[in-house]
């Protein structure tokens, strides 16, 4: 497919990438968008120069480091199950509401279930993940037996999970010692995800993040399972020609999925907060910021770990931007978006190239 | 007035904007694209109506402009959905989130100011005085301008060659276009429309619903927007009937706390409706009578020489 422009120019296409090819094109999309956002901030009047190096200068310092840090993990936990998710070809837009429900299992469990104080961790972590899966089973059962549109459903689930959350801290789980404060009350000791010493980095989840993207690129990439799902991702159609049983790899998939949010919100309950607070605090969007960020990985869970931590860093921009220049903290969502519309456009871009020389067909 | 009656001038106000929004969706949804972007429409038309109405003292031009916003932005949504065949979710998605971003960044130094001109109320005669219905009379332009749009929506998809255009694209694009329909100018239409409808309705709440800039003004009901168009069944009549429900549920989270209902709770059930109505409407002997679009969130390619 070739399309001439003039004599000497025309647009082709051309093969797939090689990986250094698209992290270029990735990084393409990146400056792209900070571009783009820059024009916006300069037509309201905002200097995107003073912004940008303010972000750089202020989180590449030891406190800004750790906030970093801190912040990946939840977003590399709800990344790599996304990226499982979307291999399986099942849109999950609500690993938000499968954090919101993995912070309120482990709540559960530390607040209000009798248990050895050696298994109230590990068990908060276990009941997190599985309320965080459960979630997710509800709209890709929906999906898999009556056909329904889960990006609809896993979006509205996000809602629902959020009110639940408020319905709790301010209803029923609301602490006694709290002064009015929408908050439970502060976990014990023992329920609590140990640290880095001086930081907020809770050390075990950052652990299980990487872990789980690694054992996400094997699932995927080395196992029979993980073929399967990549199969149901190309269609019901592709999978029963191929005898694959679709609707129990989509919902493995999505236990998958949902089990890693659930686990990034026991990080942020265990390990950040030490009690459940109404939902907007608990989860500043992480799961939005996942869907980003695995589309800007590729969908590769190795390259989540470089993807996360670059959105970790805007997310610690926009806290900086917030405090320094006194702009509302959604102003930041401007990035975000135009990240995710460069990529898009950049990956069409990238399925073609622009060839000089004297035209011969 | 009395409780009931007030009650519902109270429910219909808050159900104007859902309405506007979702009317817009069906027209994007019926053509066969998902526009998860009406949040950020409806954010970036109210930042933008409450700041021109303010600085030009003209309401017109302030609602002329949200809606101007709005196209602009749900432009981007069918360049990269309709022309490069990209992912309509991701554009939607990243279209919430710059036009939340923009609305914040205009509004930043808007924060508690209050606006002198807003949309006032306008009674009208004889109708207002009808005992409870009489409610529905008693609103602001905007608000009958939902009326009235639900009505023309409504008979221009289900009455007219251009409705039955629309739903075949979204329904089966490749016969549309063997017919001579043209799919992709059908679809930016639509889409269009959407934008439109959205940026009016964030217009709505900036400068008529709570005419004071406050951050994050939107506040979700772009989402309950678009659960509703699902709601609907993608019909502009069931969407109004819809709107009122969604409206209803809004007022009693303020209006039932002496009853221990706890409002975040009762946020949650338009989501929790919008999920029970996916899994009715896609019960087939359902689906068939009501004709959701089958082609909802496909892109159409066209055998073309490129692409």
């Amino acid at each position: 497919m070739k399309i001439r422009i003039t004599r000497y120019l025309r647009i082709e296409r051309r093969g797939e990438l090689g990986l250094m090819g698209r992290i270029l094109m990735k990084i393409l999309a990146i400056l792209l968008a900070l571009l783009f956002s820059a024009m916006i901030f300069a037509i309201s009047g905002v200097d995107p120069w003073y912004a940008y190096t303010l972000i750089f200068v202020k989180s590449f310092t030891y406190s800004g480091l750790t906030e970093i840090a801190t912040k990946l993990i939840p977003i590399l936990l709800c990344t790599v199950g996304l990226t499982v998710a979307f291999k399986a070809g099942v849109w999950n837009i609500g690993a938000e509401g499968q954090l919101l429900l993995g912070a309120i299992g482990a709540t559960w469990i530390a607040l209000f279930v009798d248990v050895y104080d050696q298994l109230r961790l590990p068990l908060a972590i276990l009941v997190g993940m599985v309320s965080g899966a459960s979630w997710g089973l509800i709209p890709v059962i929906l999906k898999v037996r009556l056909n329904v549109n889960e990006v609809v459903s896993t979006l509205m689930m996000n809602y629902i999970a959020s009110g639940i959350v408020d319905y709790l801290v301010y209803g029923p789980w609301k602490g006694a010692r709290e002064w009015g404060f929408p908050y439970t009350d502060k976990f014990p000791d023992t329920a609590w995800l140990p640290l880095i010493p001086g930081t907020r980095i809770h050390w075990p989840t950052l652990l299980l993040s990487v872990l789980s993207s690694i054992l996400v690129y094997i699932l995927l990439s080395r196992t029979a399972l993980g073929f399967e799902i990549k199969v149901c991702g190309q269609g019901k159609r592709v999978a029963d020609y191929l005898g694959i049983p679709y609707g129990s790899r989509l919902i493995i998939a999505m236990i998958i999925s949902g089990g890693l949010a659930g686990l990034a919100g026991v990080g942020e309950v265990c390990g950040v907060h030490r009690r459940l607070r109404y939902a907007s605090s608990i989860s500043s969007g992480y799961g939005y910021t996942a869907i980003i960020s695995a589309w800007l990985s590729g969908l590769n869970p190795i390259g989540s770990i470089p993807s996360s931590f670059f959105l970790a860093f805007l997310l610690t921009g926009r806290d900086i931007i917030q405090v320094s220049l006194g702009l509302p903290f959604a102003t930041s969502n401007i990035f975000n978006g135009s990240i995710l519309i460069s990529i898009l456009i950049v990956e069409v871009l990238g399925r073609y190239r622009i060839r000089w020389g004297r035209w011969t067909i | 007035m009395d409780y009931i009656t007030e009650f519902i001038a109270m429910m219909v106000s808050a159900s104007t904007p859902i309405l506007l929004a979702a009317l817009g969706e069906i027209y994007a949804e019926r053509s066969g694209i998902l526009n998860l972007g009406v949040e950020g429409m409806m954010a970036a038309g109210a930042a933008i109506a409450f700041y021109t109405t303010l600085f030009t003292r003209n309401i017109v031009i302030g609602l002329l402009s949200a809606c101007i916003a709005g196209m602009l932005l749900s432009l981007i949504h069918g360049f990269i959905s309709i022309t490069i065949k990209s992912n309509q979710i991701v554009s939607g998605l990243a279209l919430s989130m710059i036009g939340l971003g923009i609305s914040s960044l205009i509004g930043r130094n808007l924060v508690g100011t209050p606006l002198r001109n807003s949309l006032g109320i306008v009674e009208i005669a004889i109708l207002s005085d009808i005992p409870i219905l009489g409610a529905f009379f008693r609103q602001n332009t905007l608000t009958y301008l939902s009326y009235i749009l639900t009505a023309i929506l409504w008979y221009i998809l289900f009455k007219t060659k251009i409705g039955i255009a629309i739903r075949m694209v979204g329904d089966n694009p490749k016969s549309a276009d063997s017919i001579g329909i043209n799919v992709y100018a059908v679809r930016y239409g639509c889409t269009l429309i959407g934008g439109v409808l959205a940026g009016l309705a964030g217009a709505y709440l900036s400068v008529a619903y709570t005419p004071t800039w406050i951050e994050g003004m939107t506040a979700g009901q772009g989402w309950i927007a678009l659960a509703l168009t699902v709601f609907s069944a993608w019909n502009p009549f069931y969407a109004l009937i819809g709107s009122y429900l969604f409206g209803g549920i809004r007022i009693l989270q303020f209006r039932l706390q002496p009853l221990k209902l706890s409002p975040p709770l009762l946020s949650t059930l338009p989501y929790l409706f919008t999920i029970v109505a996916l899994a009715l409407l896609n019960i087939e002997r359902i689906r068939r009578r009501i004709g959701a679009p089958q082609y909802l969130g496909k892109p159409y390619h066209r055998e073309e020489a490129w692409m």
